[in-house]
């Protein structure tokens, strides 16, 4: 009993050193930004890396999860017959929620990734460590680029995500199950407001925060093997959902 | 015994005395008194695991020692905080055991790296100095090939070029002759010198190769067991009286370093009354 009360007693306190070590790089990198910033073009490089590249999975995923609210919401609204107000709920699930938050899962899941493994590959081939031998601090010549590539680009991958998903909402409800488009339309323009828009950008913003420092922490941080980069990918992915989802939920919690 | 080397003077660009580091419980180093001389190449010997790289870590500040004192061109590294040691690495070049090419940027690039960092001139200048670094090691017609497309010896000659694009005072090599070809080998053995001399550098070569050594250097350092074992000419370690030199220099299997890790007895280990 003393045994796994002294084992959970380590668990926690390597849980709150992890947490602590996060809390500092993560402080270390939000001070760097301003001067990162005045290097654009490499900031720019990287927003394409995150953010052009993962047009074609946030579109394609945007689409379908569009047209199975689509479904889901005509079906269930078909039952109190107000159907006509599938625009607001498919456009109101989207932005505030779904958008934000299933495109901060696929970022995790593919720029993330790429950036653990490759700040992972570049630490276990010495390219970190040449680079502190030629006097250029890796923090601000290859991690902050990333970091703040990831930042800008959550939002613009979301607010991608959530247009995509009201179109496909459309082309399910108006084009295959008969709702009124004029109805699907003016519902929506009627309903949605700003603060319902910047809610959904409030939380990616946030969500871009989050991954994009977990992301870069891990790879930086991982050991300089293969398994090692496995890990910080694998890592990477894990600790991003879960952050998503419980900043998801204490966000919501502020802002409803 | 070891020889003590010789009382420093400007003449050395790195001085050593009475180096103590440990990696948690092991320790690497207990003692260590070493010196470079200012425009000579100096070798650091030892077989694996005597913590040669872990020496190049402490005099590049990557990590600090527990103590002794440990100053490059008269800087003790250990007390220099970020932008002191970032200063003094300028003034220093480092060749990588891999290379450690930039994966990202072609060989053109990654020679220009360092300029484009610390500097702010012109592409056309830029583009002049990085194509003399790439013509001294040969490889200024690779200039536009991606590090994936070096051999091991090639990746190595253009790091080389990285290291001295910036005209640094110290040159410093890690197992600079790991998997090379005996082609490969002789240039880069032939590069170290020629660069050594022609720029009026200080080199410092890690390495256990003892033959490539001896005909490079012009002093050696032969480290073991967390001290140094001798010092002094590359011949000379040759015909050492100590045992261990002996055994080391002329790559005897067996001696003073035994070739069995150690172990319990071989046969109650067999019979299965010792821990396996």
């Amino acid at each position: 009993m003393s045994n796994l009360l002294a084992e959970l007693y380590e668990r926690m306190l390597e849980s709150l050193l992890a947490v602590g070590r996060y809390a500092l790089f993560t402080g270390r990198l939000l001070v760097e930004t301003p001067r990162s910033l005045l290097r654009f073009g490499l900031v720019v490089h990287q927003v394409h890396n995150a953010g052009a590249l993962s047009l074609v999975i946030i579109m394609l995923s945007g689409l379908f999860v569009g047209m199975v609210l689509g479904l889901q919401g005509f079906d269930l609204l078909e039952r109190f017959g107000s159907e006509d107000s599938l625009g607001t709920a498919a456009a109101l699930g989207l932005v505030k929620e779904l958008g934000p938050v299933v495109t901060a899962l696929l970022f995790a899941g593919r720029a993330g990734t790429a950036l653990a493994s490759e700040l992972g590959l570049m630490r276990a081939t010495d390219q970190l460590s040449a680079m502190e031998m030629m006097a250029v601090d890796p923090v601000r010549r290859v991690v902050m680029p990333r970091f703040l590539g990831g930042i800008i680009a959550m939002p613009l991958l979301a607010a991608v995500f959530s247009m995509i998903g009201i179109f496909g909402a459309q082309l399910v409800g108006v084009q295959m199950m008969g709702v009124d488009p004029g109805q699907f339309w003016s519902q929506m323009r009627g309903a949605v407001e700003v603060d319902d828009v910047m809610e959904g950008v409030i939380k990616s913003c946030v969500f871009g925060v989050a991954c994009s420092a977990i992301a870069v922490y891990e790879g930086f941080h991982s050991l300089p093997t293969a398994e090692g980069v496995g890990r910080a990918t694998t890592r990477t992915v894990v600790i991003s959902s879960v952050v998503v989802l419980l900043l998801d939920y204490m966000l919501t919690a502020v802002m409803l | 015994m070891p020889q003590r080397p010789g009382a420093a003077n400007e003449s050395c660009i790195v001085r050593i005395r009475g180096l103590h580091y440990a990696a948690g419980a092991r320790v690497i180093f207990d003692g260590v008194d070493l010196d470079v001389e200012r425009g000579a190449v100096t070798a650091i010997m030892g077989p694996s695991g005597t913590g040669k790289t872990t020496l190049l870590r402490l005099i590049t500040g990557q990590i600090g020692p527990d103590a002794g004192e440990l100053l490059v061109d008269g800087q003790d590294v250990a007390g220099l905080n970020r932008s002191g040691l970032y200063a003094l690495r300028r003034r220093m070049g480092m060749l990588f055991q891999n290379g450690a090419l930039l994966s990202d940027f072609d060989v053109f690039e990654n020679v220009a790296f360092p300029l484009r960092e610390h500097t702010r001139l012109p592409d056309s200048l830029i583009r002049n100095i990085v194509l003399t670094k790439l013509q001294a090691v040969g490889l200024r017609g690779a200039a536009d090939l991606m590090p994936y497309e070096l051999s091991g010896g090639m990746a190595r000659r253009v790091a080389l070029a990285r290291a001295i694009v910036m005209d640094p005072e110290i040159l410093i090599y890690d197992e600079p002759f790991v998997g090379l070809d005996p082609i490969s080998l002789g240039v880069v053995l032939r590069l170290i010198r020629e660069l050594n001399d022609a720029l009026g550098i200080s080199s410092i070569v890690v390495s256990h190769d003892v033959r490539e050594i001896a005909a490079v250097a012009d002093s050696a350092y032969l480290l073991s067991g967390g001290r140094v074992l001798a010092s002094g000419k590359p011949a000379s370690l040759t015909e050492s009286d100590l045992a261990e030199v002996r055994q080391f220099m002329r790559g005897l299997p067996d001696g003073p370093v035994p070739f069995h890790y150690p172990a319990p007895d071989y046969a109650e280990q067999l019979l299965g009354s010792a821990p396996p």
